[in-house]
């Protein structure tokens, strides 16, 4: 998650208004929670929290969000309209405020559906200058900046998993740039975190889901 | 990594000939980008601003709260009422982008979508006074991306940390050295009008009303982009400030950090406080 302050930092990124952190930040969150669900969900509740439940209206926080999910970028010209444009994908969106605690006051919590009932929770945090960071996928406490390619890898906790899932990284040539395992309890599920220099094929992905112990395998690509 | 003073961006600067080659050839170097691929990249970042000043103009730019929106077109429809036409020509364009960005149109962070005003109102004005060629006002946007990275670097961009001197002073700052440099002068000219024009807005404080990038935000850009201006006439006039650039900038992080919490984008102290304030902030939105 190091940052690279390059002068397109200074001079950008080109967004959509107001707000780097309210808006920019969270288009960002958004496009991150649907690749990280799988693609575009049918029912999304959201909770925001702190500064985003307070001024969130006002800073088009709500609108950014479901742009997000809707894969928009954050330079999006549709991005206001949003609303309706989820409206005409089949995407059904509500909004509540909620204080979720001991959190970065510019925080939102997404719970998605897909069609076949599927439910995730993801939840994230927009730390300043469009700037963000997925706190929590389901259970699993991460830390997801979306600035590289990120593969997420759902296990049981059992030895061996974390070994053979790097030794196909590793025949791919890819590298890892961070990794983080955590699991609910031991010998229960257990989720991966890996960001990678480069993105993950989509051959190689196959090969990660014959390993014994993954039950399922997710590219997050950097947004 | 940006450069992480002004010395060193000034020594680098007597090699590469400006300041903003010398940024242009760090990106270079960092990124493995070409000259060519930089260029073409700050030039659609500068497309962007054009765009966003034009829509500003036509006055069609409100917010969703209603508080912002129209000035620019009437500072450009009725202006100059009393200075020349550069300053009120960026006036009105710093009023026109930051208008856009409250009305969640397309604008480049500069640093930030508060401050995005400043940098597009004071280059384009400038650029056009001087007939500047296109790739000129390209290396004069580079060196304000110089000017910004030292302050990131050195004290800090945002308003949460650092109060209004921190978005729009440095925003100031960077206009200021960018119309330097297409205006002719030194590196170090560009160094002096970047420290005059954040000494100038040394402890302004962010107090937007309701928490939103409005009021005073918008008037404050415009504000901000006559500071760069002066601070620019100075520079070029010869004037020089004692304190060095990097000296200014870290009293800037300085004073950041003894503001009040109420005073660093809570919305809890200075306008956003006054009962005309509390007031707008609890009026529902109007559009």
């Amino acid at each position: 998650m190091a940052q690279q302050r390059s002068v397109f930092d200074i001079i950008g990124p080109v967004m959509i208004g107001p707000s780097s952190s309210h808006t920019a930040g969270a288009v960002r969150l958004g496009e991150l929670a649907r690749a990280i669900f799988g693609g575009q969900p049918v029912t999304a509740d959201i909770v925001l929290h702190g500064s985003f439940a307070s001024t969130g209206t006002g800073h088009g926080t709500d609108l950014a969000l479901v742009a997000g999910l809707l894969g928009m970028a954050p330079d999006d010209p549709r991005i206001p309209d949003a609303f309706a444009e989820a409206a005409e994908a089949g995407l059904a969106v509500a909004f509540t405020t909620d204080d979720l605690g001991e959190v970065h006051p510019n925080t939102a919590r997404l719970v998605l559906h897909a069609s076949d009932g599927r439910e995730m929770l993801v939840q994230g945090c927009s730390v300043g200058g469009g700037d963000v960071v997925v706190t929590r996928i389901g259970e699993f406490e991460v830390a997801v900046s979306g600035d590289l390619p990120v593969l997420v890898v759902a296990h049981r906790d059992q030895p061996g998993v974390i070994a053979g899932v790097t030794a196909v990284l590793a025949a791919e040539g890819v590298n890892v740039a961070s990794m983080e395992v955590s699991r609910e309890r031991r010998g229960a599920s257990a989720l991966m975190i890996i960001e990678t220099d480069n993105p993950v094929a989509e051959s190689s992905l196959d090969e990660l889901r014959k390993v014994a112990g993954v039950t399922g395998v997710r590219t997050v690509p950097a947004v | 990594m940006a450069y992480a003073s002004f010395a060193d961006l000034l020594l680098a600067a007597q090699t590469a000939g400006s300041l903003g080659e010398a940024v242009v050839a760090l990106e270079c170097d960092e990124s493995g980008a070409s000259r060519a691929s930089v260029l073409a990249r700050l030039e659609s970042s500068l497309s962007v601003m054009e765009d966003a000043v034009a829509r500003g103009l036509a006055g069609d730019a409100h917010s969703r709260s209603g508080m912002t929106g129209g000035d620019a077109k009437l500072v450009s429809e009725k202006g100059p009422c009393l200075a020349g036409d550069t300053f009120s020509e960026a006036v009105a364009g710093a009023l026109a982008v930051a208008e856009v960005n409250a009305a969640m149109g397309r604008i480049v962070a500069a640093p930030t979508g508060g401050a995005s005003g400043v940098l597009p109102g004071v280059l384009l004005a400038t650029a056009a006074r001087l007939s500047a060629p296109r790739e000129q006002v390209v290396l004069a946007l580079a060196a304000s991306g110089g000017i910004g990275g030292i302050i990131a670097a050195k004290a800090t961009l945002s308003g949460a940390a650092g109060g209004c001197q921190a978005e729009i002073g440095s925003a100031a700052a960077m206009a200021a050295a960018a119309v330097v440099e297409l205006a002719g002068g030194t590196p170090q000219q560009a160094g002096h009008a970047a420290s005059i024009a954040l000494q100038g807005q040394m402890g302004l404080v962010c107090d937007p009303i309701g928490g939103l990038v409005e009021v005073p935000c918008v008037a404050r850009n415009a504000t901000g982009a006559a500071v760069a201006l002066a601070a620019a006439e100075m520079a070029l006039a010869g004037v020089t400030f004692p304190v060095p650039l990097d000296e200014v900038v870290s009293a800037m992080g300085s004073v950041g950090r003894s503001l009040p919490p109420s005073l660093r984008e809570t919305a809890l102290g200075g306008l956003a406080t006054t009962p005309t304030g509390k007031r707008l902030a609890a009026e529902p939105a109007q559009h």
